[in-house]
């Protein structure tokens, strides 16, 4: 079945969203669509599943015209997507929420729509292993991880007998080992004759996996290519011009025998349900090192910067800055310690959207001289702080008085960048300093993280792109559920780091405990060319990364998996 | 620096510690009361000198099976089940329980201590334990009607706080529809349909023009006592005729009614009592085992959820907040025909807001707050059942009781309350 999009205009108010896109997708084809976040792809995609009915042109399938009034339209032409944020109910289970819409009715009460379980729950274990894509039908989607959640996805699309399959950027959530198999089951239904359009801003994943490449940029197709294309190239085609892909770094120029300026031990905070969120984590932080907290989203990164600035109480353990101790201060203390706090949901804990870029270039200082007295806030100093700060950091809005939430998210963080920057620092905690920021504000925030660094700050990246961690950090600490699995140089592997990623500590032999008892898959036990880099405690990286008081017995735990990590999130163990 | 891997282990963990002194406070308070009421009830004078306390279980004179009164001594039953409420708290403080043998304990903690405090009261009186029952069920039925229509608004996602207006509209059509017309059954159906229409109300303003729910709600039970006040006095006091005391008679189901104590109180009422039992059946299994149910709990859950997956999420809300209005519209059919009751200004006087909390109290699940509104009506029923009995408790306080459980019932203390995830927020296509 071949998919046609001709000149497909979508727009938005004045902001035209999608501009006379031109998209084919040919039977049993991995067709990419790349580009940069608020490039336009979802809003596409989003066409084509019927959630929004374009402004002009037309869809074709086989030819023939297809009008998409609603995702039911969608669904009946063969078409599925699996959508960034997923589109379960937690509450439901596995069967139900891949029934909902298409539901099994019969027998006692078919005239009153009774629920057919049995048959609901049959058709999707037999769906699922015909497709190699393993899930419980009876279990609650509230507790799958995430990959898990995934496969739910792609199998509620499959059993709707979607031809044409839309992954919308589906590897955001993955670990590396996760995302390799979903490739696994994207080239199965490849070879099944099923066309999938896979939706990403990831290169890397775009050259292992497409057969044609569709590049997108501010809403219009600049360009196709095929996998051969080289990374710089398609860099070049999505950003619009040529881009650095790695970052300019010296190495930190680290004294080896400073005290470390930041330190976290044992630290433990507990989520909104009493859990532990972060459990026993213990890391310091250099002047002038970057330590880089990788981990797939959802393993307590976000609890953590938040026990930092003092916004969610820690259950144990402590925080110390230059040997004051942070521990229960509140957010404003934190802050006025010299923590610079740029947070990963900038909309949501960054910035009053109505607000202008002037006000909110001093959201921390506006009742400090020179910007408040005696209760009065003096609009000059605050226009002037503006005007600086928006031409330093060249921060693109049409005034200062403009209102925050209408610039591109790439020059909101830039705002936040600046705020944060622009005081006298101790530390700089960044969380998720670039994301749905055009690479040409990446790169100019990257820099301006690593000249913090070079000024001899002790920094903080939390990210859950491996590329950014690799990119900025000096040091890499990888988190997962909860815990810090290790922390190792910047110069480990990819692969071993997707290890950590996953709970499982390479060069060990025994992966972490499953769950259901069920045994590991065999892709869970790390590659053996890991094991030189395994074998544990040096004692530098030792000294520093364990706290003398903590965990004296940490060096021998490298082949000792905590028996507390009960279900390990690792995809491939049901 | 060299490449080494640097695992980092666990001493300890506080999650355990933190989260698990929940059933120490729970125990400990439990305990106390179970001593308390082992001085108050066992140990006190009222129940001194071998008094007795006599439970009469037959409602009726002509009942075809009676039972015998149930006489006890009342010292020692009193301290004996106090000593059960005692047991549980030690229980509880001393073992974490989980799941159905917590609500197993707190049951039979909750049964004991209420056992032990009707003996105390009734020590040296007689107490028609059955008419407490038959109390119980006539307060119980509004609210539950009311908790079945909040049911159905907030597993859609829309909450409604109007069930108090509808209760009134409802009354109010029931009684000047029945009466102008002469048929009940006319009443009955004009009540629905009036508290279905406050339903359309409540949909198309949270729906379509998104007011914030509870707001609405608020100002839509303002609109309906206003309503029925103003027509109340043009129509009705001036025209008794169009406020008569009429209503559906008792209908004794054989046999099922002539069973001792619960025979007369759940098989010898009338006619919307019997439509209020199928409807707890209707709502309950349509719920969770029907199509409907199941798309309604996805669109209060994860409306964009449904919507992707072809599931009309906007019309689903508006049928199932009409639909519960039609069953409080019900409820307020129960308060003037089918309790022989004529309409009155602001008659419903907060059974709409106890039926909603009822729906709290049950977790948003119907045969939870059918639970909830029977805890309810029973504290109603005794308080008016104790009056002869000259306790030294006034019976407000009483009545106050449930109120207060229901209180630290939805501060999260008897377990997790949590409602439908996209309840109150109204759905919109960005």
């Amino acid at each position: 079945m071949s998919l046609e999009l001709r000149g497909i205009t979508k727009r938005f108010g004045s902001l035209v969203a999608n501009d006379g896109i031109d998209l084919e997708v040919r039977p049993g084809e991995i067709h990419c669509l790349l580009g940069e976040n608020g490039a336009g792809k979802s809003t596409l995609m989003n066409v084509l599943y019927g959630l929004y009915q374009p402004d002009e042109g037309e869809i074709r399938m086989d030819g023939k015209p297809l009008v998409l009034s609603g995702p039911r339209d969608a669904i009946a032409a063969g078409i599925g997507m699996v959508h960034q944020h997923f589109m379960l109910v937690d509450v439901f289970t596995v069967a139900e929420n891949i029934m909902l819409g298409d539901e099994r009715t019969g027998s006692p009460l078919a005239f009153a729509g009774w629920l057919d379980r049995r048959r609901a729950r049959r058709d999707v274990a037999e769906v699922s292993a015909r497709h190699g894509l393993d899930v419980d039908p009876d279990a609650l989607v509230a507790d799958l991880p995430v990959g898990v959640q995934q496969r739910v996805e792609i199998v509620k699309a499959l059993i709707r007998d979607a031809r044409v399959l839309i992954l919308d950027e589906p590897t955001a959530v993955l670990t590396p080992q996760e995302t390799e198999e979903l490739f696994t089951v994207m080239r199965s239904l490849r070879e099944a004759g099923r066309s999938i359009v896979f939706i990403t801003h990831k290169l890397k994943e775009v050259k292992a996996i497409a057969d044609r490449i569709t590049v997108i940029r501010r809403g219009a197709v600049v360009g196709t290519a095929g996998p051969d294309a080289s990374e710089a190239e398609l860099a070049g085609l999505m950003v619009g011009r040529d881009v650095r892909l790695t970052v300019d770094k010296a190495p930190p120029a680290l004294d080896e025998d400073a005290e470390p300026a930041f330190a976290v031990r044992g630290l433990t905070v507990l989520d909104e349900s009493g859990q532990a969120a972060v459990d026993d984590v213990t890391f310091e932080i250099r002047p002038g090192e970057i330590l880089g907290v990788a981990g797939v989203q959802g393993n307590g990164q976000t609890e953590l910067a938040e026990a930092i600035l003092g916004l969610r109480p820690a259950a144990a353990g402590g925080i110390w800055l230059d040997g004051r101790e942070l521990t229960g201060r509140s957010p404003r203390q934190v802050l006025r310690a010299g923590v610079g706090y740029i947070p990963e949901d900038r909309s949501h804990d960054a910035l009053v959207a109505d607000s202008s870029v002037a006000e909110n270039l001093v959201l921390d200082l506006f009742d400090r001289p020179p910007f408040g007295r005696r209760g009065t806030m003096d609009v000059r100093a605050v226009r002037d702080n503006a005007e600086r700060r928006v031409a330093e950091f060249d921060i693109r809005t049409s005034s200062i008085d403009t209102s925050v939430g209408t610039l591109s998210g790439g020059n909101q963080q830039k705002v936040v960048v600046a705020r944060e920057m622009s005081r006298p620092l101790r530390l700089l905690v960044a969380a998720q300093p670039t994301r749905g920021v055009d690479v040409g504000a990446m790169e100019f925030i990257h820099r301006r993280i690593v000249a913090e660094r070079d000024q001899g700050r002790p920094v903080l990246i939390i990210s859950t792109e491996l590329d950014e961690i690799f990119g900025l950090a000096d040091r890499i600490a990888v988190m997962y559920r909860g815990r810090i699995t290790a922390i190792v140089p910047p110069d480990t592997s990819r692969a071993d780091i997707g290890c950590l990623m996953a709970g499982i500590v390479p060069g060990s032999d025994d992966a972490p405990p499953s769950g259901d008892g069920t045994p590991p898959a065999p892709d869970a036990t790390a590659p053996d060319t890991a094991a030189p880099d395994a074998t544990v405690a040096d004692t530098t990286v030792a000294d520093s990364a364990v706290a003398d008081s903590a965990a004296p017995d940490a060096a021998e735990a490298g082949d000792e998996p905590d028996p507390r990590q009960d279900a390990p999130v690792k995809d491939g163990d049901k | 620096m060299s490449a080494t891997l640097t695992p980092t282990t666990a001493p300890g963990s506080a999650t355990a510690a933190a989260t698990d002194r929940g059933h120490w406070y729970v125990g400990g308070a439990m305990t106390l009361v179970g001593l308390y009421a082992l001085v108050a009830f066992g140990l006190g004078s009222r129940t001194d000198d071998g008094a007795k306390a006599v439970f009469n279980l037959n409602l009726l004179g002509d009942q075809a099976i009676k039972v015998p009164d149930l006489t006890v001594p009342a010292g020692p039953t009193a301290i004996a089940l106090s000593l059960v409420c005692v047991a549980v708290g030690v229980l509880r403080l001393a073992v974490r329980l989980t799941g159905s043998r917590r609500t197993a304990a707190t049951s039979a903690y909750l049964v004991a201590f209420v056992a032990a405090f009707l003996v105390w009261a009734t020590s040296g009186h007689s107490l028609n334990f059955t008419s407490v029952l038959n109390a119980t069920v006539l307060a119980a039925t509004p609210l539950i009607l009311g908790a079945l229509c909040g049911v159905l608004c907030e597993r859609s996602g829309v909450i409604n706080v109007a069930i108090e207006g509808q209760f009134l509209v409802g009354a109010f059509a029931a009684s000047f529809f029945a009466s102008v017309s002469g048929s009940l059954w006319a009443g009955l159906v004009a009540g629905c349909l009036a508290g279905g229409l406050l339903g359309a109300m409540l949909a198309v303003f949270a729906n379509r023009y998104l007011v914030q729910q509870v707001v609405l709600g608020v100002v839509i039970n303002l609109f309906a006592a206003g309503l029925t006040g103003f027509l109340y006095e043009r129509l009705m006091q001036a025209n008794p005729e169009y406020n008569k005391t009429m209503a559906f008679s008792a209908i004794r189901i054989p046999v099922l009614s002539d069973l001792p104590v619960v025979g007369p109180v759940l098989f010898g009422q009338n006619a919307v009592f019997y439509l209020t039992v199928i409807l707890i059946a209707v709502v309950q299994i349509g719920l969770f085992h029907t199509r409907w149910g199941l798309r309604t709990r996805a669109v209060g859950e994860h409306p964009t959820a449904a919507d992707t997956v072809g599931i009309k999420v906007v019309a689903m809300r508006y049928r199932n907040v009409i639909l519960g209005g039609l069953i409080a519209g019900l409820g307020g059919v129960w308060l003037t025909i089918g309790l022989n009751i004529t309409f009155n200004k602001n008659m419903a006087a907060g059974q709409g807001f106890i039926a909603l909390a009822a729906l709290i109290f049950g977790r948003w699940s119907p045969l939870g707050a059918v639970s909830a509104a029977l805890l309810f009506g029973f504290a109603g029923g005794i308080s008016v059942s104790l009056q002869p009995l000259e306790t030294p408790v006034p019976t407000a306080f009483l009545s106050m009781t449930p109120y207060l459980a229901t209180i630290f019932a939805v501060a999260g203390l008897v377990g997790a309350v949590r409602a439908p995830a996209a309840d109150g927020i109204p759905y919109t296509k960005s």
